[in-house]
């Protein structure tokens, strides 16, 4: 990514707070279009909560989430869709009674008015979701059910996309060909955040990660260089993670 | 065929021509009065729980308020009966909005919520202070509106009103997005949806049929008390009908009155004793073995049911 491209998402300074816990403590970050961010920490280093915050679940109780030049913090997650931001979720939430094409139609319809919406026609091949098109989501294995989830978010055509843990639980060859796919959307020139413990994965399709840490950044630039870090090694081996 | 026409012209025409047409050749007016009462309230409850998943135990709050609407625009300020229904109806959506914030509860809590809201309206009511008003717990006597014919026919256009909306959710992207925030709200926020917009409406379309339900109910029987009209058994009846039948769909709840109606009438005639008996055992077996409903018969096949 050039250097002097213009990010589309800045945050800033973010704290959220779980009681007396800071599950974000001050964390700052950007990213830009068309680059693809790794954020990557062990176990509750606040992962999925930066992703709720940017993703309007929660306010953050200080701090603030600059989209497209415009302070976002705290606004309703349908309005942040409409802006162009999306994301998938660690556990796939689809609509379970509804269809796959039913899902799809929802996000098509309240998703972003002012742009074209992709064709569910090439959503469904493209995630390989077309043969079971007209079966309730309910019925989709747990692969399947994340390229639901990942579909309702395209449908909406986010300019930033947040994807948690999308390639957990896949096979190699599903985790080569979904990197292809996030690539490509990159290319489009789509903003793309990636929470991810494979390593292999991270590698294979970030131009830079941020490593975090009880909430905060510890590291940031290519995963090349953060494997040699001592404080990133050690907050690895102290996890779950070991690299 | 769009499925909007096909639901309206295969489904709904044929259910108010039905209707239209039984009380001519069957005498028991007030029966066929009920039937229509409880087709709109099961379609009612099917709005709100069936396409948002909100259930509604003090459902009947809305009727009673909307028949008490009617009765406060008749014996107040003399209002022709059709205008006092409309005026019910906007009770009902004003007692709708007055209970907003129990939306923000969920499952078993909105539930109980709700329940305890419809006895606080029906406390309300009856409260021998308001006796000038709604005439408290001494019931009210409705002089120069009685038209049972009327009644029932103003009934048939609220079923219609009623099933407009319900064929309305199942056939658009709108019926589909509350379905979405019934499975995952925060999901359903994340495809674009505005959430509290869509349950608001929900709630107030269903609050609306019902006062308007409560108002012609008003109008057929003219005289009526608090405990009347704010019977528990009317949201458990609709309830009870719109699950046995199916909610999210349109036929699902008119299978249901037309069943469990059906039977409960003729098993009450005939032999009360065993009424609640059989009605229970048919509950219990239903939630055991049918959760989702006589049409899941169907859909578990994968058949499509309207
Ligand atoms: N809604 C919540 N209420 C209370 N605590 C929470 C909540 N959400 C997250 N936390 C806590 O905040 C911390 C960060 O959680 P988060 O889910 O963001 O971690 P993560 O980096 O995504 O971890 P993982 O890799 O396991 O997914 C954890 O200690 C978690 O228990
Ligand atoms: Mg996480």
């Amino acid at each position: 990514m050039s250097p002097d491209a213009v990010p589309i998402l800045k945050v800033n300074d973010l704290l959220k707070r779980f009681g007396g816990f800071h599950a974000l403590d001050g964390l700052t970050f950007h990213v830009s279009p068309g680059e693809i961010l790794g954020l990557v920490g062990p176990n509750g280093s606040g992962k999925t909560t930066a992703i709720n915050v940017i993703s309007g679940l929660y306010a953050p109780d200080r701090g603030d989430v600059v989209f497209d030049g415009v302070s976002v913090g705290g606004m309703a997650s349908h309005k942040l869709v409409h802006r162009g931001i999306n994301r998938t979720f660690q556990i796939p939430k689809p609509f379970l009674s509804l269809t796959v094409r039913e899902n799809i139609a929802v996000a098509l319809a309240y998703g972003r008015a002012e742009v074209t919406p992709p064709s569910t026609a090439e959503l469904l091949v493209d995630f390989h979701l077309d043969a079971v098109a007209d079966r309730p989501a309910s019925e989709l294995n747990s692969a399947q059910q994340k390229m639901l989830d990942l579909v309702r978010a395209l449908a909406t055509r986010p300019r930033l996309l947040l994807l948690d843990e999308l390639a957990a639980g896949l096979n190699p060859t599903e985790l080569d060909w979904i990197a292809g796919r996030i690539k490509t959307l990159a290319k489009s020139g789509m903003a793309i955040i990636v929470v991810e413990h494979l390593m292999g994965f991270i590698e294979q399709i970030t131009d830079r990660v941020i490593v975090m840490n009880a909430g905060k950044e510890i590291f940031e630039g290519t995963l090349a260089v953060a494997v040699k870090v001592p404080e990133v090694i050690e907050v690895f081996l102290g996890g779950e993670h070991a690299a | 065929m769009p499925s909007l026409a096909r639901h309206t012209l295969f489904i709904a025409v044929p259910l108010l021509a039905l209707f239209a047409i039984l009380p001519g050749v069957y005498n028991n007016h007030l029966l066929l009065f009920n039937f229509v009462i409880f087709l709109i309230l099961a379609q009612g409850v099917n709005i709100i729980y069936g396409f948002t998943g909100y259930l509604p135990f003090g459902y009947v709050g809305f009727f009673g308020a909307g028949a008490y609407g009617f009765a406060i625009m008749v014996m107040h300020f003399q209002s022709p009966a059709p205008l006092a229904v409309v005026v019910a109806g906007l009770v009902g959506v004003a007692l709708g909005l007055l209970l907003a914030p129990l939306l923000r509860l969920t499952g078993a809590y909105f539930a109980i919520a709700n329940l305890a809201a419809a006895l606080a309206v029906l406390h309300f009511v009856a409260n021998p202070a308001l006796e000038s008003i709604t005439k408290g717990p001494y019931g009210v006597a409705l002089n120069g509106t009685f038209n049972p014919t009327m009644a029932y026919n103003g009934a048939l256009i609220i079923l219609a009103l009623t099933l407009g909306i319900v064929v309305f959710l199942r056939n658009s992207s709108f019926g589909l997005a509350l379905q979405a925030v019934r499975e995952d709200a925060f999901s359903a926020s994340m495809a674009g949806v505005n959430v509290l917009k869509m349950r608001m409406i929900a709630w107030l379309a269903s609050a609306l049929v019902a006062g308007f339900a409560g108002g012609v109910f008003a109008w057929y029987v003219s005289v009526f008390y608090p405990d009347n009209v704010f019977s528990a058994d009317f949201s458990i009846f609709a309830i009870v009908f719109a699950l046995f039948g199916g909610v999210a769909t349109i036929t699902g709840p008119i299978v249901g009155v037309v069943i469990l109606y059906g039977i409960y009438n003729l098993i009450g005639f005939t032999t009360p004793q065993y009424f609640q008996l059989i009605y229970g055992l048919l509950i219990i077996g239903l939630v055991l073995f049918l959760p989702a409903g006589l049409v899941s018969l169907a859909t578990r096949r994968g058949w499509y049911v309207p």
